[in-house]
């Protein structure tokens, strides 16, 4: 199977790999999939007080896609505010990326990464978690 | 040097440029049906079946009485155990396999499952051979058949097939291998093993696809086969259809090339591949998959933990070599293989296979050590999990999302 040009662009060039200090209060972090299964994400995010997203970091264990699409992920979310981030739907990134079918499961792991790292960042800030629909891949 | 540079010999081989001459006048002017009796075209083209016949059983000990031609190793697989089956129904319904196989063996014994055969598949140690004592205790005055694989495609193991055969002689039960990876690469020898059905193909031996065969023994024991493809009764009645003459006489040149110059390719490449695993298994966190001592010469399957197969791929894109990770929707199980050796789920996803061959240079092979460590080094820079081992974080200890 091909990969599209975006893919691997965002692969090649991955935008904001690297780490955040994850005991800080204004970073949150998702940590989302599992080694069995192939791919494992990790997503960082840090928040000024008017909510707004000013860093995002990644780093990922998986196939090109899955690497495309939380590279992807992180340039979306700086700039963006808490409740905009939440809007960022998997099937975004599936067209943006052109990701085929079988590669779906990758976007769907970076929208729970998204998701994630935002829940961690409220409960450390003395926020509910948001309920997450479960996935399903 | 030309990019991208081939290493998933055990997939396929290039065609042998020998061979295609070989070939090429059987497409043309010498085109004729080699059952045709009773015209030159045909005799031409059953005299060059004859040879070939000769060549393919020269190179596994045999004679040409007892090579019946098949599309591949997959209908050589599948008209053995599927054939010694039904030929055999009488003595008993007990088929004897390994988790290992081939999917043209596996795949085959569970349809015989449904149509009421038993069949055991012997798990294997962790350097990918059999349990000898296990396969011994397996044996029932039921049992039929035991097929077991020469080499195994993903890590190059090679099974003790002597000692195999003897056991299921000593019961009473014939011995079959799938020998597709090893014929042509190491010596096998059908009397000096005990093989009494061996399939084998050619386009895995610089011959050309879509032509294999199926060995029968046709002494001490003398073994039938029903046919599994009825017609005009061509290989004595075992397998009919129109002779592919073209992909038999490259058949019969590829195992001429390889029975005259296996033993020096199989010094050459595993010299070749010693360098190839040595340089890098200088990486971190690296490992070998399968047994090192008893195995083919030109396979090396290599875990680098804390990376995904199919994403070192995509980095490697100069070389050609395959992966025991499957990262598809449809598939997020790794090598069912390697996960027979005990090996751990992220491991089998983190495995690549290099298969050399008899057109890899030295040259190729230090190209694709330097590439593949770069690209090891960029995706583990990218790896959360090379970031957690690195700070010394138990991975076994996290409790991860299901998904």
């Amino acid at each position: 199977m091909a990969y599209s040009e975006k893919v691997m662009e965002h692969y090649t060039n991955p935008r904001n790999v690297g780490t955040l200090n994850k005991d800080s209060k204004s970073v949150g972090t998702g940590l989302v999939g599992a080694p069995e299964c192939g791919d494992v994400m990790r997503l960082q995010i840090e928040v000024n007080d008017e909510n707004v997203i000013t860093d995002a970091k990644f780093k990922t264990f998986g196939c090109g896609s899955a690497i495309a699409s939380s590279s992807l992920a992180t340039e979306w979310l700086k700039g963006k505010t808490i409740d905009e981030a939440l809007t960022i739907d998997n099937m975004d990134i599936v067209e943006e990326l052109a990701l085929p079918p079988v590669k779906i499961h990758c976007s769907v792991l970076a929208e729970d990464a998204i998701k994630s790292a935002i829940n961690d960042y409220r409960v450390k800030n003395g926020l509910e978690a948001l309920e997450l629909e479960k996935s399903h891949h | 040097m030309e990019l991208p540079i081939y290493l998933d010999n055990n997939a396929t081989t290039p065609l042998d440029p020998r061979v295609l001459e070989a070939m090429l006048p059987y497409f043309t002017s010498k085109f004729g049906n080699a059952a045709s009796r009773n015209h030159a075209f045909g005799w031409v083209a059953e005299e060059a079946v004859d040879y070939a016949r000769e060549e393919v059983a020269k190179l596994i000990g045999c004679t040409e009485k007892e090579i019946i031609f098949t599309s591949g190793a997959t209908e050589a697989d599948n008209l053995g155990i599927k054939g010694v089956y039904e030929m055999y129904a009488e003595k008993g319904n007990h088929i004897i396999t390994a988790t290992t196989e081939h999917k043209a063996v596996l795949d085959t014994c569970k349809h015989l499952e449904k149509q009421g055969a038993k069949v055991t598949y012997l798990t294997v140690k962790e350097d990918g051979l059999i349990d000898l004592a296990e396969l011994e205790a397996a044996m029932t005055p039921q049992t039929i058949l035991v097929t077991i694989m020469y080499g195994n495609n993903e890590i190059g193991v090679l099974q003790p097939i002597k000692e195999i055969s003897a056991i299921a002689h000593k019961h009473g039960a014939l011995f079959m291998t799938d020998a597709t990876q090893a014929v042509g690469k190491v010596p096998v020898d059908v009397n000096a093993d005990g093989i009494d059905l061996l399939a084998f193909s050619a386009h895995k031996m610089y011959g050309p696809k879509g032509v294999g065969a199926l060995y029968v023994r046709r002494k001490n024991p003398r073994v039938k086969v029903t046919s599994q493809m009825d017609g005009g009764g061509h290989e004595r009645g075992m397998r009919s259809g129109t002779l592919n003459v073209p992909g038999i006489v490259g058949f019969g040149k590829a195992c001429q090339l390889c029975r005259e110059e296996m033993e020096s390719e199989a010094k050459r490449l595993s010299a070749l591949r010693d360098k190839l695993e040595t340089a890098l298994l200088q990486l971190e966190e690296s490992y070998v998959n399968g047994n090192r001592e008893h195995r083919l010469p030109h396979v090396a399957n290599i875990s680098f933990k804390y990376v995904e197969g199919e994403g070192l791929m995509m980095a490697m894109k100069d070389l050609a070599v395959s992966s025991g990770s499957a990262c598809t929707s449809a598939s997020l199980e790794p090598s069912y293989v390697l996960k027979s050796l005990g090996l751990s789920d992220d491991l089998a996803h983190s495995s690549i296979r290099f298969g050399l061959g008899r057109f890899t240079t030295e040259e190729e092979v230090d190209y694709a050590i330097e590439n593949t460590k770069k690209a090891v080094n960029h995706l583990r820079n990218l790896s959360p999990l090379w970031e957690m081992f690195k700070d010394g974080i138990d991975l076994s200890k996290i409790e991860w999302a299901e998904h």
